[in-house]
């Protein structure tokens, strides 16, 4: 068994270079170790430069994503162990512009994740004093799957459709917003539509279907967008046959 | 002693890097994909076939004859038999897939995937069978 794994990081220092760089890093092999674990002990003990993100550790927050030998993976549950002998190649996320070493910009994520409303929306509020909204087992197991999404964007550097169209909203912002047109408190589907059928929204997708195979949280943001599509479809069929039935 | 905080002064140079031209070379689920995409070709191909068939059999036997004397050519059987395999791919690949998009529920339940990839498959079997019966029963 070996008793130390090599770590080939990207460093990208924008004060001192114009193009990343490579760098090697000896780390102890330990079975329970992820890549996580590894960039930590780096940053601690080898070199405290190092940037990157993470939080919690547990595959909750989401913000340790990064691409490991050439894939996009939660360094803190991708295990060192997976990749024996090594080298292990741990990059940024891709088609996500890198800020510094494995920090991407997240802006444009953050952006598109708000334009969808994703959050309930009611055609009128009904008073506090006639209680909850309501739901049932059944009504929360129709949209459940699509909630589980933590925000990890591992989605969109598995997207090509999003490396070579910018524009794109992309996996994870199309599964929220289909979240939230399943659940039944919602009646919000007529303006996220009228966002979301728009070329850069649903119809840009070509079903390669990478960001469900990336996903840690088996969300399967492919197969939202493709009932996306099929929900635009009949929307679409019912305003050119009954059009005095439109909203 | 200096108070002024030494903050970098250096504009936010993003690294952006550009995506090749041949990004779906480097990985066998991004190949399939285009190898998918590009099935569609062949598929159009069999329906503009198809359609030069009808028409042959509108201009009466002698033409027919032609037509079939002209896919008797080694380079269109050749074209025929790739073309065969794509749309073999393009159906089983759309197939195994259809389950992602057609969620179909039943007393609640969602129904396995299994069952809707598998009524694609049943129905596809029923319809060739038909043709099948159609052109070869005499």
């Amino acid at each position: 068994m070996a008793d130390t794994i090599t770590l080939e990081v990207m460093r990208y220092r924008p004060e001192q270079e114009t193009e990343p760089t490579f760098q090697g890093y000896e780390v102890p092999f330990h079975q329970d170790w992820v890549v996580l674990d590894a960039l930590n002990y780096i940053k601690d003990r080898l070199d405290g430069s190092l940037s990157y993100r993470w939080s919690c550790r547990m595959g909750v927050c989401g913000s340790c994503g990064a691409m490991v030998n050439g894939e996009p993976k939660l360094t803190c549950a991708t295990f060192l162990s997976s990749y024996l002998p090594g080298p292990i190649r741990v990059e940024p996320l891709r088609y996500f512009p890198t800020m510094r070493d494995l920090v991407i910009d997240m802006t444009d994520f953050m952006g598109k994740l708000q334009s969808v409303k994703p959050w309930i929306i009611r055609a009128q509020e009904k008073p506090l004093s006639q209680g909850e909204y309501l739901q049932t087992p059944e009504e929360l197991d129709v949209y459940k799957q699509f909630s589980m999404c933590i925000n990890c964007m591992l989605c969109y550097a598995a997207c090509p459709v999003y490396g070579l169209d910018p524009q794109f909203v992309g996996p994870a912002a199309i599964a929220l917003a289909q979240r939230y047109n399943m659940d039944s408190r919602d009646q919000g589907t007529t303006p996220r539509l009228d966002l979301l059928s728009q070329h850069d929204g649903i119809w840009g997708c070509t079903f390669v279907g990478e960001c469900s195979k990336v996903c840690p949280k088996e969300v399967d943001p492919a197969g939202a967008i493709q009932q996306y599509k099929l929900t635009a479809t009949k929307e679409w069929f019912k305003s050119f046959l009954l059009p005095w039935s439109a909203k | 002693m200096n108070q002024t905080p030494t903050y970098s002064t250096y504009p936010l140079r993003w690294h952006r890097p550009r995506v090749s031209t041949y990004w779906w070379l480097w990985r066998w689920a991004y190949l399939k994909f285009i190898l998918r995409e590009l099935s569609s070709v062949f598929v159009a191909y069999f329906v503009v076939l198809t359609l030069l068939q009808l028409w042959a059999l509108r201009d009466g036997p002698q033409a027919y004859a032609a037509f079939q004397e002209w896919l008797k050519a080694p380079g269109v059987i050749a074209l025929n038999g790739v073309s065969l395999l794509f749309v073999l791919f393009h159906t089983i690949t759309w197939f195994n897939l259809a389950p992602r998009a057609m969620v179909v529920r039943l007393r609640g339940k969602r129904m396995p995937d299994l069952l809707i990839a598998g009524s694609n498959y049943v129905a596809w079997l029923v319809v060739s069978v038909a043709v099948a019966w159609l052109i070869l029963r005499g």
